[in-house]
């Protein structure tokens, strides 16, 4: 667990989910999913396509208003929501996109400040099209950190950057959480993804949790884990073994995506 | 030596070489097949021209009887004798007037009835019906009803005009308000927008395409209701003055007439596509 550990003394924990429910159909997405998240932990839910991950999430986000279901859930006041696409407005600057509907004084100061901590200093005035897709999620990242959130869901951030990127974002995460430490809760099918970044790694499966893992590894220069650690090679065995994928199957590409890998 | 010969050598020149071959293969460029090429300054103005010259062409060499069409250099020396004793000029002032004022009517209604007929079902149910059946009239068979209501005066003019005007601009601002997707409604809570707010920053601008996209419809339906509303009864305007020549004979001044309806919706238009490129530099599309 990381590096704040007199937030984890508070007896309310920052998400609370009891027994929740969903579902489009007779056929549920959720089946009864109980999850706590202390203030400051970084939790990682994994799982295969369909598991009902983002069911959960979007639920958290308050976006699932169309969604018929049971429970109970408790989240905190500010909460920040990463999509997988970057999802800037188009026609605002990059500096708007990030103060966007943000009530504070001087907005514009703190969006420029925190355009600096993703590292686009200077492109405040540029429109969304003019960057990368890595450099709009950071612009993304920036927009949901301004914001101050006790609560960041990231619904699958780094999907559709190609891998480079993705390790940077990692990075980068990463300093950004530990400087603001919100509570987080990040979506992902990559293993690797989740054992790099998380405190607590949650499998979802059929709408259940199938395995809860703390990862307890050093981290490697402040910069997230070293998958060169044997430790690492076991969580990703034990969690590959979680998702259905064994050391002697090789993954099924219909149902698992293919960043995994099975150790040697 | 090999440096002093390359130097006093043109880069581009003629002399059979080789080494040219090869450039123009090497500098054929490599990209942008797809695309209509970049942008040339004054490009637009190649088909009107061509225009122009099959005109000048046809009256010099007797093909076009003046009777039938007058020819350019008489056109321009009866519209220097209108703009001379002013008729011109009066004319035209009471023919922008009238389109300016229609067209002014037919934004705030075309927008207004999309707004509300985009943001709520109820007012959707309310307007986009009465506005296709009114899309499915023609404005000129309006005209009678318009002219037993109104008279003949100024109003039935304007009137005519905004009724022309607001049809294309609801249409293409409800399409384009409609068209916004949904993600941004999603972000939009996420970072706790409130209604106005998300009106202002999400839905205004994200209909805008569509807006200025239903401007350049309606200002060309403007100039058509104006036409139609200024060669039936009425005693001034570019239409009138038109439909007097017509009593006399006078193609000359019809066909002035035309080129200034022409020269009003061209120069209309380009304003039009001047303020889309720079209202939307926001987008990336094989305009820019």
């Amino acid at each position: 667990m990381a590096a704040h550990p007199e937030l984890l003394t508070t007896e309310r924990p920052t998400v609370a989910v009891e027994r929740l429910v969903r579902g489009y159909g007779p056929k549920g997405v959720l089946n009864g999913v109980t999850l706590d998240i202390a203030p400051g932990e970084f939790v990682v839910l994994l799982g295969r396509s369909g598991c009902g991950k983002s069911t959960l999430l979007r639920a958290l986000a308050g976006l699932d208003a169309e969604v018929s279901g049971t429970g109970r859930i408790r989240v905190p006041e500010r909460v920040s929501v990463v999509f997988q696409d970057s999802r800037l407005l188009p026609w605002a600057t990059v500096l708007d996109n990030v103060v966007l509907g943000l009530g504070v004084d001087d907005p514009r100061a703190k969006g420029v400040r925190a355009l600096g901590e993703v590292g686009l200093d200077g492109r405040e005035h540029a429109w969304p099209y003019e960057l990368s897709g890595g450099e709009q999620q950071r612009v993304a990242l920036a927009r949901s950190l301004v914001r101050d959130p006790q609560l960041l869901l990231a619904d699958e951030p780094f999907g559709a950057l190609d891998a480079l990127t993705r390790i940077r974002m990692h990075g980068l995460l990463r300093e950004l959480y530990d400087r603001h430490h919100p509570a987080v809760l990040l979506v992902t099918h990559d293993v690797d993804e989740a054992i790099t970044l998380a405190d607590r790694v949650i499998v979802l499966d059929h709408g259940r949790i199938a395995l809860e893992r703390r990862i307890d590894l050093p981290e490697g220069s402040g910069r997230g884990r070293n998958p060169s650690d044997p430790g690492f090679a076991a969580i990703r065995t034990e969690l590959l073994a979680a998702l259905g994928v064994t050391n002697e199957a090789a993954p099924d590409s219909h149902d698992q995506p293919s960043p995994e890998r099975t150790p040697s | 030596m090999t440096t002093l010969i390359d130097i006093a050598r043109p880069r581009q020149s003629s002399t059979p070489a080789t080494a040219p071959v090869a450039l123009a293969v090497d500098e054929r460029p490599l990209a942008k097949r797809l695309g209509p090429g970049r942008r040339r300054q004054g490009a637009a103005a190649l088909g009107p021209v061509v225009l122009l010259v099959a005109w000048v062409v046809g009256s010099a060499s007797g093909v076009l009887d003046p009777r039938t069409l007058s020819a350019p250099w008489t056109v321009v020396t009866t519209a220097a004798e209108l703009v001379g004793d002013g008729r011109l000029q009066s004319n035209l002032a009471v023919s922008a007037q009238r389109a300016g004022l229609g067209l002014l009517l037919g934004i705030l209604l075309g927008a207004a009835l999309a707004l509300v007929s985009g943001l709520s079902r109820v007012g959707e149910s309310l307007v986009d019906g009465p506005v296709q059946i009114k899309r499915a009239i023609p404005a000129l068979a309006l005209l009678p009803l318009l002219i037993l209501w109104l008279g003949i005066g100024e109003p039935m003019k304007v009137v005519t005009i905004t009724l022309g005007v607001f049809v294309p601009i609801y249409i293409q601002t409800h399409a384009g308000l409609r068209s916004i997707e949904s993600k941004y409604v999603e972000l939009a809570q996420t970072v706790g927008l409130s209604r106005a707010a998300f009106v202002r920053r999400v839905i205004l601008p994200g209909a805008l395409p569509g807006f200025l996209l239903g401007l350049r419809f309606a200002v060309t339906a403007a100039w058509l209701s104006l036409v139609v509303v200024e060669q039936i009864n009425s005693t001034s305007g570019i239409g009138y003055m038109m439909e007097l020549a017509r009593t006399y004979g006078q193609t000359d001044i019809i066909v002035v007439g035309l080129v200034l309806y022409g020269l009003l919706g061209l120069l209309s238009d380009g304003a039009v596509r001047l303020l889309q490129r720079r209202a939307l530099s926001w987008q990336r599309t094989l305009n820019s």
